[in-house]
């Protein structure tokens, strides 16, 4: 009987790690209490997806990625979720999970951020084969209709504020301008030229900075994952404090109803 | 008051509220799609009824409650092997809350294996390819490369087919007739017609995500509508089975044996350990 399942049946073979319970703990083949035992959060985080270790300055610019996105603001809609599940007196994980899960959205957050990465290694291959950028970008927007990494929602600010903040951070920690961030603002040029005004956001710059440091975009897509989490939990917090069901109130008269007009439901 | 519309109103075409005369925060009357929720259609609608009025605006005929309520019993409970099921269990059993529960289960149940997106993606492949054959076949054979990498990892398998089975399972089949005994004349009962063909071009037999997409299809739901309706529909058994192994407790639940091939060994010796 061919089956491939058939392969996968006994023992889980893994190189990624177990637990020996009482006795220790394997991380990517290292035991987790001796040689990993002082590494950052964030480097371990980092090595669990991608199997590599990162310079001290590189980890401070990985952690830095982070800070800068991390925004306790409630009427942000990921944030919102974690807010409302403390207004609702549910529970923290679930108002943090929930919020981490929305944040993978289509025009904020993880989507524009995958498409970012990719287009940025896609774009940046087919310029070492010898094609223009312009030629690039004249294609992309035919093919997907919007280059994403470029424009903003709930914003028409020509900077985003955090792009200032993460450069003058890795001329801080002395790390160069690698190909992909030089590329993500060289699109930014490129578009601009082509009469559209897109400035660059965060998730042009949020990725290309590990695209740099050898992340692959799903690479980046992952360590991305819990980037906004650390404005969620004092959404929630702040939330919980208010009287329950307080937080974003709706008045019944605040729907406003655009559908058929009242009618009768007559027994079939 | 002033003309001007608050900002902060939410739109919608499906629910309207009467307030209470002392209080603007509770409703006395709510209208679904202009039906007294609780007024005139409590105890007269079924909820299948009420469901696909919320996702379509109107009442269902007789023949889409039929199908549908088909439907919801067959994608209810895929069992505890299936991975979303599975998901549930695993958070069941270590007392994880209710919603976890259900978080797990949507969470692993939205994937391209046997789960939402695969419905998503069968319905898109309904809307492209029709009832016709050679343009099925066409795709079959030749998918679409993909523009861009995304989110979602690239399908494995044709979507609606299973990757694995060897022919069509008889639970797929059996839902496929009743299905087809109630919606005759769309794509369900071409797909029951064309089977064959279908799955020799597939390399694989037809699986039930492919019948409910079909099924679906027929009842005018977008590849988005169908989707969320097969995330909502398949969690009773999730829920159910979850609910059993929390009560068993975890030495009755696999826990599974791991071949850890890159295992360093203890890192400290017998005397520091």
């Amino acid at each position: 009987m061919n089956n491939t399942l058939l392969d996968y049946e006994g023992p889980l073979r893994t190189r990624m790690g177990a637990c020996f319970p009482g006795e220790r703990a394997v991380f990517r083949g290292h035991d987790l209490h001796a040689d990993l035992k002082d590494m950052d959060w964030i480097a371990l985080y980092a090595f669990g997806i991608t199997g590599r270790r990162f310079s001290p300055q590189q980890t401070t610019l990985l952690h830095a990625l982070w800070t800068y996105t991390s925004y306790p603001d409630p009427r942000l809609w990921n944030n919102r979720v974690a807010a409302l599940a403390g207004s609702a007196r549910s529970t923290g994980a679930l108002g943090v999970a929930a919020a981490i899960a929305v944040s993978e959205a289509a025009i904020y957050g993880w989507q524009p951020e995958f498409s970012a990465a990719d287009f940025l290694v896609r774009a940046h291959q087919r310029m070492l084969a010898g094609e223009t950028l312009q030629a690039i970008l004249e294609q992309e927007l035919q093919l997907h209709k919007r280059i994403l990494g470029y424009g903003r929602p709930v914003a028409s600010l020509q900077v985003d504020e955090r792009i200032p903040a993460i450069l003058a951070r890795m001329e801080q920690e002395q790390i160069a301008q690698g190909p992909y961030l030089q590329l993500a603002f060289a699109i930014e040029r490129g578009l601009a030229q082509m009469g559209r005004r897109l400035p660059i956001n965060y998730g042009g710059v949020v990725v290309a900075i590990p695209l740099d440091m050898g992340f692959s975009p799903r690479e980046c897509y992952l360590f991305l994952l819990p980037s906004f989490m650390a404005g969620m939990p004092p959404c929630y917090q702040e939330a919980s404090q208010r009287p329950e069901g307080a937080t974003f109130p709706l008045r019944c008269s605040q729907l406003r109803y655009e559908g058929p007009a009242r009618r009768l439901w007559q027994q079939g | 008051m002033s003309g001007h519309e608050n900002p902060n109103n939410i739109h919608t075409s499906i629910w309207h509220e009467e307030p209470e005369a002392d209080n603007p925060f509770a409703a006395a009357a709510c209208y679904c799609r202009g039906y007294d929720v609780y007024g005139d259609l409590l105890g007269k609608a079924r909820y299948i009824e009420y469901l696909y009025l919320l996702f379509k605006g109107e009442r269902p005929t007789p023949n889409v409650i039929a199908a549908l309520e088909i439907l919801a019993v067959a994608l209810a409970n895929p069992g505890p092997r299936d991975p979303s099921v599975h998901a549930a269990m695993a958070a069941g059993v270590g007392g994880s809350t209710a919603a976890s529960v259900l978080m797990a289960a949507l969470a692993v149940g939205a994937g391209s294996y046997g789960g939402a997106r695969e419905v998503f993606l069968a319905l898109e492949a309904w809307k492209n390819n029709g009832t016709e054959l050679a343009s099925w076949r066409s795709s079959l054979a030749d998918p679409a490369a993909p523009t861009r990498q995304q989110v979602w990892p690239e399908p494995e398998h044709p979507p609606g087919f299973d990757p694995y089975g060897k022919q069509c399972a008889k639970p797929v089949r059996q839902t496929l007739a009743h299905l087809v005994e109630i919606l005759p004349a769309g794509r369900l009962a071409w797909l029951a017609q064309e089977r064959p063909a279908l799955e020799s071009a597939a390399g694989k037999p037809l699986a039930m995500t492919g019948v409910a997409a079909a099924a679906l299809a027929d009842l005018d739901f977008s590849p988005a509508e169908g989707e969320m309706l097969t995330l909502l529909l398949r969690l009773p058994g999730a829920a159910a089975h979850a609910l059993e192994q929390g009560k068993q407790g975890f030495r009755q639940f696999p826990f599974f044996a791991l071949d850890l091939e890159n295992d360093p060994g203890p890192a400290f010796s017998e005397g520091h350990a």
